[in-house]
C-alpha cells in the first residue's frame, strides 16, 4: 500500500530558529500515529505543517516536500483551503464557534457547498454520533455550544472536523484539558475512526499513544528521534532518549 | 470559483484601504491648489504679515486673524491644559477606580456635544458675565478662549487617563514602597513616564483648538483687528473662512482658500508632531 | 517654613481636586443649562411641525428630517469604507510601511478641522462636481469626516475578536474573505456599531461642513440633489441672527438630547463587548 503521507526532509523555520529540521517520515492510511516528546520538540509545528496552518502567522518558512497522495502540498500550485478540507484539524482546546451547535457542524460542509446552501443534512447527525455526542446533544442542536462543557465542546471539534469528511485527521493534545471519561470517549471515538481516516494524534501524554496509537513518533528539539510500531517503541525503543523520554527520565 | 472571488475580495479590499489616505490626499490638493496661486499672486510676506484685509479694495493680508488664533488657542490651552491634566491625575490617581469608570466616559460623552451649543452658552452666559464684570462687549478674545478651553478639555483628560493607566503599576508601587506619598509619586515617577501621551493629548487638543470654527465664530465678536487686550473681540483664520465663504467669489474666495492652505499647514504640523511624540513612547518601551 | 510632604499632598488634592470639580462643573452646566431653558420649548407640534417666518415660530421638522437623511446616508458611504479598511489592515495585510501609512492618513483625516471638510466638500462636490448644495455634497462630505472614526472602532473590534476562532475557521477549510463575513464580522459587530454611532454623533453636530455643502434650505428634501437645512445649523442660524431664542434652545435641547442618546447608545455597546471579552 502507497503512503498516505510522506515527508522528505521537511524543515520549519521561524525566523532564523529552526523548528523543525529534515524530517523523513512515511504515515500509511487507517491508521493512528502516536506523535510523542517533550513541550518545545516540535510536535505542534509538525502537525500544524501538515495542513498548512503554519503559513498563517507570519515569519514561519517551510522547506522539503509534504507528499499527501503523491502530491506535495507544499507545491505552487497546490491550494491551502481545499488542502484544510482534506486534512481536519482538531486543537489542544476546544474552540466552539461562537454559535449554535448545528451551525458549528454545518460550517465547513456550507463553506465548500457555495452559493447553492446544498449540503447534506444527515452530516450533522453522523458526525455527532461519531464523535459520542450525539446522544447528549440531540435534543438542543440549536442552543449555543458555547454552553457545552469542557468535554462535549472538544467532542463538538472533533465532530466538526469530521463534517468536512476529510482524509486525515490531525489532534493537537485534544486531551489536555480533559476529565477521564472524557478521554475515554474521544479514545473510543479515534479508535473506531480510523477505519476511515488517517489519524495523527499529538500528545503530552505518552500513555495515551500506548493506549490508542498503532504508530508512535518521538520528537526531540526539532527532530524526529524514533519512529516505530507503539508495540516496539514502548518495549524496546532503539534510541536511548527515546526510552529515557518514555520511562520519564525526562520531559 | 472561491478562489477567484477571493482575489476580487482582496483587491477589493485594497482599494478601499487606501479611502482615507486619497480623502486626505485630495483634500489637501483641492485646498493647496485653489489657494497656493493665490498666495504667490499676492505676495507671501503681504498676505501673511499685512494687516490690510478689505476684499472690495483687493486687501488681503491676514495678519490679525493669524495673530488673534495664536492668541485665542494659548489662551484656551492656558485654561484648557492645566484643568486637564490635573482632571486626568486626580481621577486616576485620587479616586477609586469604580468612580473613574463613570466620571471618564461621561466626559468624553460631553465630548460630543455639538460646538455651535458651546457657541451659543459663551453668548448667552460668558459674554455678558465678562461684559458686565471686566468691560469691554463681551464677545471676545478671552471669551474665546474659555469656551475653547472648556470645549477641549475632553480631549485633554481623556488620552492623559489612558497614558497615565499605561504606566506599569510596578513604578508607583515600587516608588510608595521607598515612603513617598501618592503626590510625590505622581510628580516624580507617574508623571514623567506618562509625558509623551500628556504632551500628545495637549497637541491634539490644540489642533482642535486651532481648528474650531462655530464657537469662535459665535463668541469672539469677529473684528479684523490685531487685539490691544484680551477683551477687545478678534477674528481667527476659521471664522474668518466661514464667515465670508457664502458670498466670496473670485479673488475673494482665493484669498478664503489661501486661509484654508494656512490652516491646513497650521494642523498638520500639529498631527505630525502628536503622532511623533505618541512615536516616541512606543519606542521607548 | 519646611514643607511637610503630608502637607503637599493634601493641598495637591485640595487643587486638583477642584480643578477636577470645576471642568465637571463646567460640562454639566452646559448641558444643564440648554435643557433647562430648551425644554420647556419641546413639546410634540415643536419636533413635528413646520417652521413658520424663518423659524421665528412653529416647528422644526424639516430640520430633524435633514439631519437624519443626512446622517444615515453620510453612515452609508462611509461604513462600508471604513469597515473595509479596517478589514484589510487588519486580515489582509502584515504590518508595514504601508499599513503605517494608511493608519497616518486615518489619524491626520481626523485631525482635519470641519472647516477644511465644508472648503473642501464646497469646491469639490459643490462646484466642481456641480451637485450644489446639496444632501449629496453634503453626505459625502460628512463621510469623509467620520471614516477615521469608523476605521479605528473597527479595527479594535477585530482585533478582539479570538485569533483561535480564525483558526479554527482556516482549519475548516474557509478562505480568507470566508472567515471575515462569517467569523469575524459577526463577532466584532458591536464594536463596528459602536464606531458608526460616533460617526452618527459626530455628523449630527456638525455644523462648518455641513453649512457650506449641504446649504440650509428650510424646506423638505425630495431627493439627494435638494438642500437640507440640520437642526445643528438651524441651531445655528436662529442664534447668530438673533431669530428666537427661544426656538434656538429648543432646537439645541432637541440637538443635545439626539447627539448624547446616540453617543450613550454606542458607549453601552462599547462596555457590552468589553464585558463579554473579558
Amino acid at each position: 500500500m502507497p503512503d498516505k503521507i510522506a515527508l522528505n526532509k521537511f524543515s520549519v523555520h521561524y525566523g532564523p530558529d529552526p523548528l523543525l529540521q529534515e524530517i523523513d517520515l512515511e504515515i500509511q492510511s487507517n491508521q493512528i500515529l502516536g506523535v510523542i516528546g517533550p513541550s518545545g520538540s516540535g510536535k505542534t509545528t509538525f502537525l500544524r505543517a501538515l495542513n498548512r496552518m503554519n503559513e498563517l502567522q507570519p515569519g514561519f518558512t517551510a522547506s522539503g516536500r509534504i507528499m499527501l497522495d503523491g502530491e506535495d502540498i507544499y507545491g505552487l500550485d497546490y491550494d491551502a483551503v481545499s488542502l484544510r478540507k482534506k486534512v481536519g484539524m482538531v486543537f489542544a482546546m476546544p474552540v466552539p464557534l461562537p454559535m449554535s451547535i448545528h451551525e458549528n457542524i454545518i460550517y465547513g460542509p456550507k463553506l465548500s457547498a457555495g452559493r447553492g446552501w446544498k449540503y447534506d443534512e444527515a452530516v450533522v447527525e453522523s458526525s455527532l454520533k461519531a464523535a459520542f455526542l450525539w446522544d447528549e446533544v440531540r435534543d438542543r442542536l440549536k442552543t449555543s455550544a458555547l454552553r457545552l462543557s469542557g468535554g462535549q465542546q472538544q467532542r463538538l471539534c472533533l465532530a466538526r472536523t469530521l463534517a468536512l469528511e476529510p482524509e486525515v485527521i490531525l489532534l493537537d493534545e485534544p486531551c489536555s484539558g480533559l476529565d477521564p471519561v472524557s478521554t475515554a470517549k474521544i479514545e473510543e471515538a479515534l479508535t473506531i475512526l480510523k477505519e476511515r481516516y488517517t489519524v495523527i494524534l499529538v500528545t503530552n501524554n505518552t500513555k495515551q499513544a500506548a493506549r490508542v496509537a498503532d504508530r508512535t513518533a518521538f520528537f526531540l528539539m526539532g527532530k524526529l528521534v524514533e519512529e516505530g510500531t507503539t508495540q516496539q517503541m514502548f518495549t524496546a525503543p532503539k534510541d536511548k532518549r527515546t526510552s529515557d523520554y518514555i520511562t520519564g527520565r525526562f520531559g | 470559483m472561491p478562489v477567484t472571488s477571493e482575489k476580487i475580495m482582496q483587491r477589493l479590499l485594497l482599494a478601499v484601504a487606501f479611502s482615507a489616505l486619497s480623502a486626505l490626499l485630495l483634500i489637501a490638493v483641492f485646498i493647496i491648489s485653489q489657494g497656493l496661486p493665490f498666495i504667490f499672486r499676492y505676495g507671501f510676506r503681504e498676505f501673511l504679515f499685512s494687516s490690510q484685509w478689505n476684499p472690495q479694495a483687493g486687501k488681503f493680508g491676514i495678519f490679525p486673524m493669524v495673530v488673534s488664533t495664536l492668541w485665542v488657542t494659548l489662551g484656551a490651552m492656558a485654561i484648557g491644559a492645566p484643568l486637564g491634566v490635573a482632571g486626568a491625575v486626580f481621577l486616576t490617581e485620587f479616586v477609586p477606580r469604580t468612580v473613574m469608570r463613570i466620571i471618564k466616559p461621561s466626559i468624553e460623552l460631553l465630548a460630543g456635544i455639538p460646538s455651535v451649543v458651546y457657541g451659543f452658552i459663551g453668548v448667552m452666559v460668558l459674554a455678558p458675565l465678562i461684559r458686565d464684570h471686566l468691560g469691554g462687549p463681551g464677545l471676545s478674545l478671552l471669551a474665546g478662549s474659555i469656551i475653547l478651553g472648556i470645549m477641549i478639555l475632553p480631549t485633554i483628560i481623556s488620552i492623559s487617563i489612558d497614558s497615565i493607566m499605561a504606566v506599569p503599576k510596578s513604578y508607583r508601587e515600587g516608588s510608595l514602597a521607598l515612603g513617598a506619598t501618592v503626590w510625590q509619586t505622581v510628580r516624580m515617577v507617574t508623571l514623567p513616564a506618562a509625558r509623551s501621551g500628556i504632551a500628545a493629548s495637549i497637541i491634539l487638543a490644540m489642533g482642535r483648538a486651532v481648528g474650531e470654527t462655530m464657537a469662535v465664530i459665535m463668541v469672539t465678536g469677529n473684528s479684523v483687528k490685531i487685539p490691544g487686550s484680551a477683551l477687545e473681540p478678534v477674528r481667527t483664520l476659521t471664522a474668518n473662512i466661514a464667515l465670508e465663504m457664502g458670498y466670496a467669489t473670485g479673488m475673494h474666495r482665493q484669498a478664503l482658500f489661501a486661509t484654508g492652505v494656512v490652516l491646513f499647514v497650521v494642523i498638520m504640523i500639529l498631527n505630525f508632531s502628536a503622532s511623533y511624540v505618541m512615536r516616541q513612547r512606543k519606542a521607548r518601551r | 517654613m519646611k514643607l511637610d510632604p503630608k502637607n503637599t499632598q493634601r493641598a495637591a488634592v485640595a487643587v486638583l481636586g477642584s480643578a477636577t470639580l470645576l471642568t465637571l462643573t463646567a460640562l454639566i452646566f452646559i448641558i444643564v443649562f440648554v435643557l433647562e431653558k430648551g425644554l420647556p420649548v419641546l413639546n410634540w407640534s415643536f419636533l413635528t411641525g413646520a417652521p413658520q417666518d424663518m423659524g421665528r415660530a412653529g416647528g422644526i421638522f424639516p430640520a430633524i428630517a435633514g439631519s437624519v437623511a443626512l446622517t444615515v446616508l453620510a453612515v452609508l458611504l462611509a461604513a462600508p469604507l471604513g469597515v473595509g479598511t479596517a478589514v484589510y489592515l487588519t486580515e489582509y495585510t502584515r504590518e508595514s510601511r504601508l499599513t503605517a501609512i494608511i493608519r497616518f492618513g486615518a489619524d491626520c483625516l481626523a485631525g482635519i478641522p470641519s472647516i477644511i471638510f465644508g472648503l473642501f466638500g464646497f469646491i469639490l462636490f459643490v462646484t466642481i462636481l456641480k451637485m450644489g448644495w446639496s444632501l449629496l455634497a453634503g453626505g459625502l462630505t460628512l463621510a469623509l469626516m467620520i471614516l477615521p472614526t469608523i476605521i479605528r472602532t473597527t479595527e479594535e473590534a477585530i482585533k478582539a475578536v479570538p485569533l483561535s476562532y480564525r483558526e479554527v475557521s482556516y482549519s475548516l477549510g474557509a478562505t480568507r474573505w470566508q472567515t471575515v463575513y462569517k467569523v469575524i464580522l459577526p463577532n466584532a459587530l458591536p464594536g463596528i456599531l459602536t464606531g458608526v454611532m460616533l460617526g452618527v454623533g459626530r455628523s449630527l453636530g456638525e455644523t462648518a461642513a455641513v453649512i457650506f455643502t449641504a446649504g440650509s434650505s428650510l424646506r423638505m428634501p425630495a431627493s439627494i440633489f435638494d438642500s437640507v437645512r440640520t437642526m445643528a445649523v438651524h441651531f445655528y442660524l436662529l442664534a447668530r441672527e438673533g431669530i428666537s431664542a427661544e426656538n434656538a434652545y429648543g432646537t439645541a435641547a432637541a440637538l443635545i438630547i439626539a447627539v448624547l442618546s446616540v453617543n450613550l447608545l454606542a458607549y453601552w455597546m462599547m462596555n457590552r463587548m468589553v464585558a463579554k471579552r473579558t
